[in-house]
């Protein structure tokens, strides 16, 4: 059964004193329980619009996506908060961790939207995560004492804490170096394997591109497959 | 529900996290609320010492709330009821409804020898409970008591000036001062009292019997005391009516009996309304300026947020807990700020200098009022929800896309 499901999906931006702007046209997208899916594109070719909508932070103008069996267009605007927080987690380019305040207390930030368990012993489980991505020996360090891996190595462990369906990466490798990046993939393929989650990863670089099973392409809002590693590589 | 409980214990920690993070900007912001909070509480606090300080001053002039005043005369003339008999009706009429605090009141004069002459002083011929019953601040020695009537030397109580006329002798000395009248008798001092007013002359207290004898019978007689009494303000009036027939029968036909309140609490709802009104519209100010500071500060903050309330929406943060979570920033700042600006305003109020300044001659000095205390965090509550709506409603407007690109 599909985690989630894009049918029809058509993205427009209104324009003033010009004809509406098509970011995505009859996307149809499955992802499934298990995924490692790569999407690439050019600058521009509507790459975040897509992932902003698989993360339900965006809506579709037209066409519907499917949250396992419910068309989130039903949910409420909080229940689809609720649901992003329960089965999505995002990894950003830009590591996007909050200033101030330490690695564990950027992992245990999502998890202070979770109940039950998850909350009350969300600093257990928050150390857990970083220990499982390498940084256990860097718990109370700051985001800006840590290197470009490090940052994307805590941020992967907040995507992860809360033990997400699926994992929505926007240019993941986009802020590091040729080797730190494929060390940090590695680590996020690895993670998210064992954790069961489906990940979801856009680029521009092939090499990360092809470390996925199943590659699509985004040319002018339509949504390709790109065939196999080796010919997204090539 | 459990989610509600952990969604508001997690809204606390977040706020709390948030204040952490950013202390030295919380505490610059919240000095002006903690500034605001003391000057509101510490003028309360002191509105009700110099209440009580003016409640006092009132009772020590007309009786503490409900004293009756009972009068007797003859309508006809306008001439007082022959005073023994007035006496007695009273004093039946008062033991039929129980009422045990009552003193008669002369309000007279004698002549004394002082070291520099003979002086006219002015004396207030009362019984002992006048003392509970207006509240005499009596500074060195003691009010009378009941046996004081039986003293050969009659006791007196007077103010600062008539022990200064008497060059200037201590209370420890006993100093005694002689009487003139019918039957003149050397006088001694048993207490002292401040002075009402700085220029005021020599003035003394003395027990109703012992100025009769003093003075002669006559002189009470043409004097004639009216009674007080002390009795519940809620049934004064209808006490007050009862009296009334109740001893205009037992005086008979052609004495007219009159019961009037004397106490402040008689005139209007509440005398000190005009103090408070004025209290609190300073303290209103004071504390809207510093809510105005802090609202600026939270919306210039929110707005440098915006990117970390993206992150945030995309971990699952709904619009409704963002917004919750900064209003609870604001609050829970503000209430902190409460806390130290109630502590510092009981400071200031209890400190002896400010009790010595705002509350001399006060007998009963008030604790300091739990209302002030409460309305201090009421408002600091108040200052925080209504500083932090304005930050809130912006960080809920914000575009999550938009935001964590921001």
């Amino acid at each position: 059964m599909s985690l989630v499901r894009l049918e029809g999906v058509t993205r427009t931006i209104p324009l003033p004193d010009a004809p509406p702007l098509t970011i995505l046209t009859g996307v149809d997208l499955d992802v499934n329980a298990g995924d490692h899916i790569s999407i690439v594109g050019r600058s521009g070719s509507g790459k975040s619009t897509l992932l902003n909508i698989l993360g339900l932070l965006d809506a579709p103008t037209t066409g519907r996506i499917l949250l396992g069996d419910t068309d989130v267009s039903t949910l409420s605007a909080a229940a689809r908060d609720r649901a992003r927080g329960r089965d999505i987690g995002f990894i950003f380019q830009q590591f996007n961790l909050l200033s101030g305040r330490s690695a564990l207390e950027n992992v245990m930030t999502p998890l202070l939207y979770a109940s039950g368990r998850q909350f009350w012993r969300r600093s257990a489980i928050a150390a857990e995560m970083l220990d499982r991505v390498g940084l256990g020996h860097r718990l109370t360090a700051m985001p800006e004492k840590l290197s470009g891996g490090e940052q994307q190595r805590v941020a992967i462990a907040r995507a992860l804490v809360r033990s997400p369906r699926i994992i929505l990466a926007d240019e993941p490798t986009g802020a590091l170096d040729v080797e730190t990046g494929e060390t940090v993939m590695g680590l996020l393929d690895e993670v998210a394997r064992t954790a069961g989650s489906a990940l979801v990863t856009i680029t521009h670089d092939p090499h990360v591109a092809a470390l996925a099973e199943r590659h699509y392409r985004l040319d002018h809002g339509v949504l390709l497959p790109a065939g196999s590693g080796a010919e997204v590589t090539a | 529900m459990r989610n509600a409980a952990t969604g508001f214990v997690g809204a606390v920690v977040e706020a709390w996290a948030e204040l952490r993070i950013h202390r030295t900007r919380v505490l610059l912001s919240l000095i002006g609320v903690a500034v605001a909070v003391c000057a509101l509480t510490t003028v309360v606090g002191l509105g009700a010492v110099a209440e009580q300080a003016q409640r006092e001053f009132s009772e020590r002039g007309g009786g503490r709330p409900a004293t009756l005043s009972i009068s007797s005369f003859a309508p006809d003339t306008g001439m007082p009821a022959p005073y023994t008999e007035s006496r007695d009706a009273y004093a039946k009429a008062l033991d039929r409804y129980g009422v045990t605090y009552t003193s008669a009141v002369l309000y007279t004069g004698l002549r004394a020898q002082f070291p520099d002459g003979v002086r006219d002083i002015g004396v207030t011929a009362v019984e002992a409970d006048y003392g509970t019953m207006h509240r005499v601040p009596v500074q060195q020695g003691r009010w009378f008591q009941d046996a004081d009537s039986a003293r050969l030397a009659p006791a007196l109580v007077v103010n600062e000036a008539f022990l200064v006329a008497l060059g200037g002798v201590e209370l420890s000395a006993n100093p005694t001062v002689p009487l003139l009248g019918l039957n003149g008798a050397t006088a001694v001092v048993t207490g002292v009292l401040p002075n009402n007013y700085p220029e005021e002359g020599p003035t003394a207290y003395m027990l109703l019997d012992a100025f009769e004898r003093v003075a002669g019978p006559d002189a009470v007689a043409q004097g004639q005391p009216s009674l007080e009494a002390w009795v519940p303000p809620e049934i004064a009036d209808e006490l007050a009516e009862r009296l009334r027939t109740d001893i205009a029968s037992d005086l008979g036909d052609g004495v007219e009996v009159a019961v009037n309140r004397n106490d402040f609490a008689a005139f209007g709802e509440d005398p000190f309304l005009p103090i408070k009104l004025l209290v609190g519209g300073v303290a209103a100010l004071v504390l809207l300026l510093g809510a105005l500071g802090l609202v600026n500060i939270s919306l210039v903050t929110v707005r440098q947020r915006i990117r970390e309330i993206g992150v945030r929406r995309s971990f699952g943060a709904t619009a409704g807990r963002v917004f919750f979570a900064v209003l609870m920033e604001s609050v829970v700042a503000t209430m902190a700020a409460g806390v130290v600006g109630v502590l510092a305003a009981v400071a200031i109020v209890k400190s002896p200098f400010v009790t010595d300044a705002i509350g001399r001659g006060v007998v009963d000095l008030p604790p300091f009022p739990l209302d002030a205390a409460i309305l201090g965090l009421a408002a600091s509550l108040f200052v925080g929800a209504l500083a932090g709506l304005l930050p809130a409603i912006v960080a809920v407007r914000v575009k999550v896309i938009d935001a964590i690109r921001y």
